[in-house]
This record gives C-alpha cells, sequence and structure tokens, in this order.
C-alpha cells in the first residue's frame, strides 16, 4: 500500500509519484475518470497498474493517497 | 583519442568489473552502464541510491552530511547544533563555501561551529541535561540568533536521547524556532537521505509557523529560489537575473537564507528548484498542501540560462515574459565574448565527471556552449528520477557509473583519456597526479559563482586556466614522453 503523490501536469495528465521508489510514471488511464467518479485502476506507462479506491467526487489534485498495487510491471 | 563506440565501452565496463569477487561484480555491473538515449526510464539500465559495497572505496557521505552540511548549514541567521562528539562537525566547518552576508558571531552563523561535544559521560547517562544547558548558553551569548537546529550525529540515536522533548521545552523558554533533526550518520545509504530527513524537518518545525498570517505583502510575482546554496555566490548570481526580469525572489533556500525567508515561502507564486535531487521532497509538499506550482531549471551555461528563464517566464504574464527576452538580450554581447574568447581554446575537449546530486547533469549544457563533450558522468547519491533526467542530457555511448568506486573511476579514467575532470577534493589529486587536468565541481575549486551569466565567464575562464596550464607539459618525466604521446595534454596552451 504505497502512498502515492498525484498530480496534473501541464497537459493535464495525471503524474504519478511514488517518494519511497522515486518512481515517476504518467498515467496512461484510470478506470473511472468522471467528475462524480474517480478511481479504480490506473495503468501507467511502465506498464505497472495500481487501484485506487474509487471516490464520489474528482480528488483535489495535487494530493497525496494509498494505492493497491496491483501487479509489478516489466 | 577518439570517443569510444558503444561496443568499446561496454567492454570497458566488463574489463573494469573482472578484478571483483562474484558477488560485489554483480552487485557492482548493475550500477555501471553505456548510455542509451532511446532508453525513457532509467532503471532499464542503471541501479541507483544502493548500499555501498563494504571493502570499495565509495566517495559518498552521511545523512548528517546532507543535513546539517547541505540544506540545514547555510540558513544563516540559525545556530546550528552538531549534537554529538565534537568532530562531525569541526571538520566539515566551512567547507562548503555557502557565501552569506552578515556578521559572523553576531547575527550571521554560517562558518561557526556549535557542538555538544560529547564525552563518554555524556553517551553513557545521556546527553539531553548538556542540550538544554546549551541552548540557553547559547541566547546568552549570540542573542541575535533567530533560532536553533539540533543536528543530530550518530551516538544520538544509539543511545535514545529524546531531543524532540529538549526542543519542545528550550522553544517555550526562549521563544524562538529550536527544530530537532534526526540525522544520524547511519541512517540511509548516502547523504540523500540526510536531505530527505532535514526537508521533512523543515515541514514539521518551520513551514507552517506563518500559516493565517497574511501581514506579509505578496505580489503576483513572488518566486523562491529552493535548492540553490549560494557556493562561492552562485544564488546572487541566479537572484540578479531573475530580478532583472520582473520577479520578485521571496526565499533562498538555503544559501544566504534566514529561516524568516523560509517561513515566508508558503507564500509565493512558483517555487523554483535548482538541485532536484536535495529539495524537491519540500517542493512537493509546498505542491499539495498550499498548491505552489514548481519547476526545475537549470542556470550553468547561457543555453540552459535562456531556456530556463523562459520555462520561468511561461508561469507569468507578458511582463515577466518580456523581461525574460530583455535580460536575455542584455547579456547577450557579453556572453557572446566570453564564447568567442574561450571557445577555440576548449573545442572538442572531452570532460568526466563525477559529482553529487545534480551537477552531473546541470554543468553540461555549459560546457556544451564552450564546445566542451561530456564523455562520462555519475553521481554519488543520486535516485532513478535522476537518471532519467540524465540520459535525455548525455550523449550516446558515453558512461555512466553511479556511486563510482575509486578503483573503477582510476581505471575509467585510464581509458578513457579525458582532457578534464570534474569532481571532488577526494579526487582531486589523484587525477593530478596522473597528469589530467582536474577541476573540483563541489565547492568550483575555491572559485565560483558559475551559475547565471556573470557565472559562466568565470565557469569558461576556469576551465580554460585549468586545461591550459602550461603545468601538465611538466609532469610526465622527460624519459617517458615519448611513451605515450596521447597524453600530451594542453599542447594549444
Amino acid at each position: 500500500m504505497p502512498s502515492v503523490m498525484l498530480k496534473k501536469n501541464t497537459e493535464g495528465k495525471l503524474v504519478f509519484y511514488v517518494p519511497k521508489k522515486d518512481l515517476e510514471e504518467v498515467a496512461e488511464s484510470i478506470e473511472f475518470d468522471k467528475p462524480d467518479k474517480w478511481g479504480g485502476e490506473v495503468l501507467l506507462s511502465d506498464g505497472s497498474k495500481y487501484y485506487f479506491e474509487p471516490m464520489d467526487e474528482q480528488p483535489d489534485f495535487p494530493i497525496t493517497l494509498r494505492a493497491k498495487r496491483l501487479d509489478s510491471g516489466e | 583519442m577518439a570517443a569510444l563506440t558503444r561496443e568499446e565501452t561496454e567492454a570497458l565496463i566488463q574489463e573494469v568489473l573482472e578484478v571483483y569477487p562474484e558477488q560485489a561484480r554483480k552487485d557492482r555491473a548493475k550500477h555501471l552502464a553505456v548510455n542509451d538515449q532511446s532508453v525513457e526510464k532509467s532503471n532499464k539500465c542503471i541501479t541507483s541510491n544502493r548500499k555501498s559495497q563494504p571493502g570499495v572505496m565509495t566517495i559518498r557521505g552521511c545523512a548528517y552530511a546532507g543535513s546539517k552540511g547541505v540544506v540545514w548549514g547555510p540558513i544563516k541567521d540559525m545556530i546550528h547544533i552538531s549534537h554529538g562528539p565534537v568532530g562531525c562537525g569541526q571538520y566539515s566547518r566551512a567547507g562548503r563555501r555557502n557565501y552569506y552576508v552578515g556578521t559572523t558571531g553576531v547575527n550571521a552563523f554560517g562558518t561557526m561551529n556549535f557542538t555538544s561535544d560529547f564525552q563518554e559521560k555524556d553517551i553513557v547517562f545521556g546527553g539531553d541535561k548538556k542540550l538544554a544547558k546549551i541552548m540557553h548558553e547559547i541566547e546568552e551569548l549570540f542573542p541575535l540568533n533567530k533560532g536553533i537546529s539540533i543536528q543530530s550525529e550518530c551516538p544520538i540515536g544509539l543511545i535514545g536521547d529524546d531531543i524532540e522533548a529538549v526542543a519542545k521545552k528550550a522553544n517555550k523558554e526562549i521563544g524562538k524556532p529550536v527544530v530537532p533533526v534526526r540525522c544520524e550518520g547511519f541512517r540511509g545509504v548516502s547523504q540523500s537521505l540526510g536531505h530527505h530527513i532535514a526537508n521533512d524537518a523543515i515541514r514539521d518545525w518551520v513551514l507552517e509557523n506563518r500559516d493565517g498570517d497574511d501581514s506579509f505583502p505578496t505580489t503576483p510575482y513572488d518566486v523562491a529560489v529552493i535548492g540553490d546554496y549560494n557556493i562561492g555566490g552562485d544564488a546572487w548570481a541566479s537572484r540578479t537575473l531573475l530580478e532583472e526580469m520582473g520577479l520578485r525572489v521571496v526565499a533562498q533556500w538555503s544559501g544566504d537564507g534566514t529561516i524568516a525567508e523560509m517561513e515566508k515561502t508558503p507564500k509565493v507564486k512558483l517555487n523554483l528548484i535548482h538541485c532536484y535531487r536535495s529539495m524537491n521532497y519540500i517542493a512537493r509538499h509546498m505542491e499539495e498542501k498550499y498548491k505552489i506550482p514548481w519547476i526545475e531549471y537549470n542556470f550553468f551555461g547561457p543555453t540552459k540560462i535562456a531556456e530556463s528563464l523562459r520555462k520561468i517566464a511561461s508561469h507569468f504574464d507578458e511582463t515577466i515574459m518580456a523581461g525574460a527576452e530583455k535580460v536575455i538580450l542584455k547579456y547577450q554581447a557579453e556572453y557572446d565574448a566570453v564564447i568567442a574568447k574561450y571557445k577555440p581554446r576548449l573545442q572538442g575537449k572531452r570532460v568526466m565527471l563525477y559529482v553529487g546530486g545534480l551537477r552531473p547533469r546541470h554543468v553540461i549544457g555549459a560546457y556544451e556552449d564552450l564546445g566542451m563533450e561530456v564523455v562520462g558522468t555519475g553521481y554519488e547519491f543520486g535516485h532513478n528520477d535522476d537518471y532519467d533526467r540524465t540520459i535525455k542530457e548525455m550523449g550516446n555511448a558515453t558512461l555512466i557509473y553511479d556511486d563510482v568506486t575509486g578503483y573503477e573511476f582510476e581505471e575509467f579514467v585510464k581509458r578513457v583519456q579525458p582532457d578534464l575532470i570534474g569532481s571532488g577534493i577526494k579526487e582531486k589529486y589523484i587525477f593530478q597526479k596522473m597528469g589530467i587536468p582536474f577541476r573540483q565541481m563541489h565547492s568550483w575549486d575555491y572559485s565560483g559563482p558559475y551559475h547565471g551569466y556573470d557565472g559562466f565567464a568565470i565557469f569558461a575562464r576556469d576551465m580554460d586556466m585549468t586545461l591550459n596550464n602550461p603545468c601538465w607539459k611538466q609532469v610526465k618525466v622527460p624519459w617517458k614522453k615519448d611513451e605515450s604521446p596521447s597524453i600530451a595534454i594542453a599542447a594549444s596552451a
């Protein structure tokens, strides 16, 4: 359950940062990315997948959230 | 000597690794790589921020060095107690050349060493009482100090002193910020964790001090310069450029900085990060808590300066953007003259770097402006995100080495035969004795500043002065001169 710092970059894409691992990746896709529902599976550009508990509203980026790691990727 | 091809460089790494025992070889192999610009992510080709191998000569420092020496030390109006035995503070005292304005011992304390000078009895019975006493002594002797930080040395963590409790009590008694920093030297694998701990201490004990206090008048053009330690006056050379383009620099972290500036930083509009490695933590925190965006910039060499000034200006309105162009134009004649003078003398020279956490990639642009080529680079304590940023800056098939050992570095230099090496004091005399020009890139070899347009002129002069110094012709004894003509360095001088 790593803490993940999330922010939007200048292109409006989600940037994923895990301080302990120096992992800085752009999120390729998010399962739910609507104004009234956000979260679910997030696929990073390096192929690894994380899971966020879905929320009822868009979080206020930048924000630190707990994520679950689904697979290790390559 | 011509540049090495990819295969030759790979062979060189294998050759160097051969002397190690199997286990060490396997580990070290992960830290050495041939640069490949097509790789997006550095973790595919290089491992970093891992514990050094026992028995090899590493060049790293400790967490205390990262906190006291780098992040906290330059804050000039605070007193930084090196809490523990006397050596750690005394042998690192004033060596980093972070310049400041102020009267030392009266209202600035940068080059002084304050220590609790632990004796056996303090280890046995604990040093908390001594620490409490020291703080009152400090208040009496140096009443103009604006705060105290307690920089733990190894024994503090080992004997389990409660410096936080002492700090809280002292804070109430003397009414100034007292910051305990848990930066015991044994923590982490290098000074890098010390930076992180120091950033966290700033976050927990300093940054919120003025939350809810709006008495400080702000402007839309407020910025903070973060991660510039004013080595040889670097931060001043950077600050003038930012001010000339119309921005207001509210805080300098931490070269020539004060605690009041740090407390005001949450009020700025944009954080400018120079040393990403040591201060990105606090920038990320401020982004999350105060919604202050941050950007990295690079003030080494005119190409990168112009790029950075424009990037910074793009976060503001047209007046600042026009200001940036004006600044670039204003200095153009100056830096064109510098390039015209030194480029013919330095063109085509090859450089190898091995520095701390930022310069291995940041100075590449400055060398390229002078027509020089960086053929090898590496970090003492960089992490993967640093290497991510380095791969694009370096040429293809160049050497990248992480936490290089003394042996590896020497062997690489013998084979690559660079015309100049930029590294630290511990490497300096070895390579000078090998007859290779050397610049200390941690403290600018007692020169500086190197940041900004003013700094670039000094940088170019220093590189020329070192490289083309006639002394290098005298290093080889006459009867050996003919054997290796490739080392006839600086023949053009």
